[in-house]
């Protein structure tokens, strides 16, 4: 079966009832989560609260850690992405991930932009691929930097532009959804400021899911907010969501304002 | 206790220098111990060279059946085929002669051909004495002399034993004429179908311990297993090969089954898989731990743009870990070609005189040549056998050599 647009609804992606298992451990429980088209939703809380682990239910990342285990429903344009019809590459495909740390390859910025397409049955001329690149590195703002170097390897940028070369590469398969696990952890305030410039630009085209560990950056770049806590049997869960602005200013949860005030996390 | 924390076990004021003087001299002694090994590590390397080099070279005392110059008044080189060819007619039997022309008729011999003939058949040198290179320099007189009391019609002459015509000369029972040529030919022909088997073979094997099978039961039976195949002695290798390539298969490693004619299995190829079975450990170890070390975030973002496993596998893990495949083909390749127990297990033949043309050629190689020469009496066959061996040891290097090449300039993206 495969993935059709469903226009009746305007969340691009709604889990329901997800519990993520390692072995016997429960990791996460029970989330409830809609995240809307064409916004950023921001992932928070303490480490150790599943929200990585949720992001990467979003794509099936999950699928690669031998003992993961998910229950529950993943809705992707009306289709459950964890139902036994559903390949896990075609979900990768349609869903992009860039992830905490940059792991460009040991390749050429061209072919690190390149590889996506040319694996996903891309066809095209020298001249289609030549424009592929340029678009792709301009949507990350980083054509500037390497128009010259196209034919130098990926790791002779530095750690920002290794991370919007990252995300240009996720954007060269032409995925609806980015997730992005922690992009500006290992980066420097000039760049994650560019990063967080990107996230609006892009936020135009896709919908972006954000995990972070730092608050300011979700109450700055992020349209919604979903804020996750371990309970007492240290499984994740959804404790607030809600639009960033009324999470950040006005909690419900009396968790949630101890932990955006900095009472603990 | 409110004493101030100062007062602790930890060595105060003038004790904390004296205390690191201390530590640091330990340090020395250490480093000594360590200095110690590398020296005698060293010093055994010299040894070994130092044996085989004086083996290798030094005076010897050649000995004519027949003196070339009785032959014919001109220089036997200069002479052309017909005039060797009477030469040789007069020295030996007629029966002799028609054997010789059997074996390949003398109007397609060449004017070397003959020559060499003439230099086997009637010259007959032998090397009635040999000196090692260590007295041939320091006791030179001594050596002059008595080569001169025992050996009067004998000619003294400095002889390298490793030469352009050792290198190319077939075997033969005199050791002043053998050669390693079809000792060379049979290791290269070995090593190269060894390699072909097992690398495919290996790197396979390994990419599905790492990449398809899980971390269970199985894999890690298997995995103790291949550790423990790597210290299996080659010999029990040898019995393997004996009974299932030479034994039970021999319809297909003697090449009865493409109409070859060679008798048994004792074959090029019965060597080359019994050897490939003997690294194969060695190189799905190295490839496993090649493959591990690849980063799991290249994984990952492989398979975050919708790559497949073997896309990811193709694409990215393979590229990344062939230094490290590399590293363990050279060493299964310097394990291949120094093995000698299980060639002889299965029955390399120790005197081969014509070249391995195939696959199913019988052969011999360069570890049992030595071998063999060493257990012959006589000073000139220690010196072959250690002309041998430095052939041995180069050809070795330069197939390290070459891979080492290959790995190190093997172009890492556009790094």
């Amino acid at each position: 079966m495969t993935l059709q647009a469903n226009e009746t609804t305007n969340s691009a992606i709604e889990t329901r009832d997800l519990h993520i298992y390692y072995g016997n451990f429960r990791a996460v429980k029970d989330i409830h989560l809609s995240i809307e088209r064409q916004k950023i939703t921001a992932l928070i809380g303490p480490s150790g609260c599943g929200k990585s682990t949720v992001l990467r239910a979003f794509n099936r990342m999950n699928d690669l850690v031998p003992t993961a285990r998910v229950e529950g429903e993943v809705i992707f344009h009306g289709q459950n992405l964890y139902s036994p019809s559903v390949d896990a590459v075609e979900v990768r495909r349609r869903i992009g991930m860039v992830f905490q740390k940059p792991n460009p390859f040991p390749k050429s910025i061209y072919d690190n932009i390149m590889f996506g397409p040319k694996i996903n049955g891309w066809r095209g001329s020298k001249a289609d691929a030549d424009e592929l690149v340029e678009r792709s590195l301009r949507s990350a703002a980083l054509w500037d930097d390497v128009k010259d170097k196209l034919h130098k390897s990926g790791l002779t940028l530095s750690g920002g532009q290794q991370q919007r070369l990252c995300i240009a590469r996720a954007l060269a398969v032409e995925p609806e959804v980015i997730l992005m696990d922690e992009p500006c952890s290992a980066l420097d305030p000039i760049s994650t400021l560019k990063i967080e410039e990107l996230m609006f630009e892009l936020r135009r085209h896709y919908t972006i899911v954000i995990v972070t560990h730092n608050m300011q950056q979700a109450a700055r770049a992020s349209d919604y907010t979903a804020f996750f806590l371990m309970d007492e049997d240290r499984a994740g869960q959804l404790i607030e969501f809600g639009p960033t602005q009324q999470l950040f200013t006005n909690p419900k949860d009396q968790r949630t304002e101890e932990y955006i005030t900095g009472r603990f996390g | 206790m409110s004493e101030p924390t100062t007062t602790s076990g930890l060595p105060q004021g003038p004790a904390i220098t004296k205390h690191s003087a201390q530590r640091r001299r330990k340090g020395m002694l250490w480093r000594g111990m360590f200095i110690g090994s590398l020296l005698i590590g060293i010093i055994a390397l010299i040894t070994l060279f130092a044996t085989i080099i004086n083996d290798s070279f030094g005076l010897i005392v050649i000995d004519n059946k027949v003196d070339p110059s009785t032959l014919s008044d001109q220089p036997l080189e200069s002479l052309d085929k017909a005039a060797l060819q009477a030469i040789l007619q007069q020295h030996i039997s007629a029966g002799r002669f028609r054997q010789l022309n059997r074996e390949q008729p003398f109007e397609e011999r060449d004017q070397s051909d003959l020559l060499q003939l003439l230099e086997a058949e009637v010259i007959k040198p032998s090397i009635v004495a040999s000196y090692t290179l260590q007295e041939s320099l320091f006791e030179r007189e001594r050596v002059a002399a008595e080569a001169a009391k025992k050996y009067p019609q004998g000619t003294l002459t400095f002889h390298s034993w490793i030469s352009g015509t050792f290198l190319v000369r077939p075997m033969h029972s005199n050791p002043a004429l053998a050669g390693i040529r079809t000792a060379i030919l049979g290791s290269l022909y070995v090593v190269m179908l060894t390699m072909l088997f097992a690398v495919p073979i290996g790197v396979g094997a390994a990419i599905y311990l790492e990449e398809y099978n899980g971390q269970n039961w199985i894999s890690r039976i298997i995995e103790t297993n291949i550790n423990n195949l790597a210290g299996v002695p080659s010999i029990i290798y040898g019995l393997l090969g004996l009974a299932v390539f030479v034994r039970a298969l021999e319809r297909f490693t003697s090449g009865a089954f493409i109409g070859i004619n060679n008798g048994n299995g004792r074959t090029i190829i019965s060597a080359s898989l019994t050897m490939a079975l003997l690294i194969l450990p060695l190189i799905i170890i190295n490839a496993r731990e090649a493959i591990r070390a690849v980063p799991q975030s290249l994984r990952q973002a492989s398979y975050g743009l919708g790559a497949t496993k073997w896309q990811t596998i193709w694409h990215h893990v393979l590229p990344s870990a062939l230094p490290g495949i590399l590293t363990g083909t050279i060493l299964g390749m310097s394990r291949a070609i120094g093995e000698s127990a299980p060639l002889i297990v299965i029955g390399a033949s120790t005197f081969i005189a014509f070249d391995p043309n195939s696959p199913f050629s019988k052969f011999t190689v360069l570890p049992i040549q030595i071998y063999n020469w060493v257990q012959q009496p006589g000073e000139q066959f220690r010196s072959i056998a250690a002309a041998a061996i430095i052939v041995l040891l180069v050809i070795l290097l330069a197939l390290n050599a070459t891979a080492i090449f290959l790995r190190n300039y093997y172009p890492r993206g556009a790094v």
